[in-house]
């Protein structure tokens, strides 16, 4: 099967300032699954996300993508990868509409146009005004116009609902099923429960 | 031309020209110092032309230092760092791009405002263009080495100390040679010789500073 996307974790192992963090962390993902990362502050949610985006290498086992290991494809798993962090990744001095620009012209983008992106997310009316003006929620739905524009296939998602009202998670759910329907793969930490079917989960333990 | 290069050249144009104010400071303290050296030191014209390519060529560096702290500190600080080093483009050109629009916002106009400031040191007219020549060249190395430093400082909270201490012993070479320049003009020597020199080594780091630094910022996002 050459089209669908095999995104698998072999034995992942990381350790931090001498500590094992977590060890023996595997998974494989197909086309059109979700996996939901969860453990409790502290217990390396985020790191185990910034692994998969090649921020940080791991200790041990290997993280393959269409079969190959990553670090030999880098330049290509990055173009299919979208991350958006705990911090939004957005210039403060910077309008809401500049920020969306620079980085889809980085990322492989489709053909949705900047203010229809901000039109769902429900910013389009704040499409010029300066990040450092938005509220924590405002900052988060910024970010999240980024999935609109993405060509990529696999999602990472660092708690994409925090600080989102209820309007906006339902919104997100929505996207996120869209893009499962696509055919794409989502990986995200959440501490509440999705309710989304066939989810796969990574329960990480606090290490100590 | 490369793709990440355009767009972080242009985003981080866009960011800075948002700052004006910021851009100020260094030149500002640049000019303070100059204003008040005759008055500390002597007004007279011939002492003071003496040394005016050595204390022109000191508070441009500081000027220079004074500037780096901003060149990748609101970057890591909101997370655009970390999407940037996971863009699937080469980093070497986005962290090119980005000390150079540094040195476009901070080395460039230090520069081009020398000769006002020699002028108030009475500089003798031979050393203007020099002055000129060796500041442009000599301040691009300093935000290339600059951005070095940097970025290996980033992930540290505090850092007024360390950042000089690790970019000064660098800075060195840059400021004998530019300072002695300027006053081999003066002096009516040829220049060739240091502003070649000069030359080789902006060249090099040119080529070699972006490397480093983006192995620098690759370590900083790891904390």
């Amino acid at each position: 099967m050459p089209d669908t996307n095999i995104f698998a974790l072999r034995n992942i192992e990381f350790h931090r300032n001498g500590n094992l963090l977590f060890s023996d962390i595997s998974t494989s993902l197909e086309s059109g699954d979700i996996l939901q990362i969860e453990g409790p502050n502290g217990s390396g949610k985020t790191t185990l996300l910034r692994l998969i985006t090649m921020a940080l290498s791991p200790c041990l086992g290997e993280i393959t993508w269409q079969g190959e290991n990553v670090t030999h494809i880098r330049e290509k798993y990055l173009k299919d990868v979208l991350f958006l962090g705990h911090q939004p990744g957005l210039n403060e001095s910077l309008s809401v509409e500049e920020n969306l620009i620079w980085w889809r012209r980085l990322n492989k983008s489709n053909s949705l146009t900047d203010s229809d992106a901000l039109k769902r997310t429900g910013l389009i009316g704040y499409k010029s005004i300066s990040c450092s003006h938005l509220s924590a929620g405002q900052l988060r739905r910024a970010a999240l116009a980024r999935l609109h524009v993405a060509e990529a296939k696999l999602w990472i998602l660092d708690e994409p609902f925090s600080a989102l009202d209820k309007e906006g998670s339902s919104e997100l759910k929505i996207l996120l099923l869209e893009h499962l329907s696509r055919g794409g793969i989502v990986v995200l930490s959440a501490h509440h429960d999705l309710e989304i079917k066939n989810m796969k989960r990574i329960s990480l333990v606090s290490s100590r | 031309m490369n793709t990440g290069f355009t767009v972080i050249f242009r985003r981080d144009l866009l960011v800075a020209m948002r700052h004006r104010g910021d851009l100020a400071n260094p030149i500002i303290f640049f000019f303070i110092v100059i204003v008040l050296i005759p008055l500390g030191l002597t007004p007279e014209s011939s002492k003071l032309g003496e040394i005016a390519s050595g204390i022109l060529w000191v508070m441009a560096l500081l000027a220079s230092l004074l500037s780096l702290d901003s060149l990748f500190q609101n970057d890591y600080d909101d997370g655009t760092l970390e999407q940037i080093i996971i863009l699937p483009q080469p980093l070497y050109f986005m962290v090119l791009a980005k000390i150079i629009v540094h040195w476009l916002v901070t080395g460039l106009p230090l520069s081009l405002l020398a000769p006002i400031l020699g002028m108030m040191l009475s500089l003798s007219d031979e050393g203007y263009l020099v002055l000129v020549l060796s500041l442009l060249m000599g301040t691009a190395i300093l935000s290339l080495l600059g951005a070095v430093g940097a970025a290996l400082t980033l992930p540290l909270g505090k850092k007024a100390l360390l950042l000089p201490l690790i970019v000064m012993p660098l800075y060195m070479p840059v400021l004998i040679f530019g300072a002695n320049s300027v006053q081999l003009a003066v002096d009516g020597f040829s220049v060739i010789g240091p502003l070649a020199i000069m030359g080789s080594l902006l060249s090099l780091s040119l080529i070699v500073v972006p490397y480093v630094t983006a192995g620098a910022l690759r370590l900083s996002i790891q904390g």
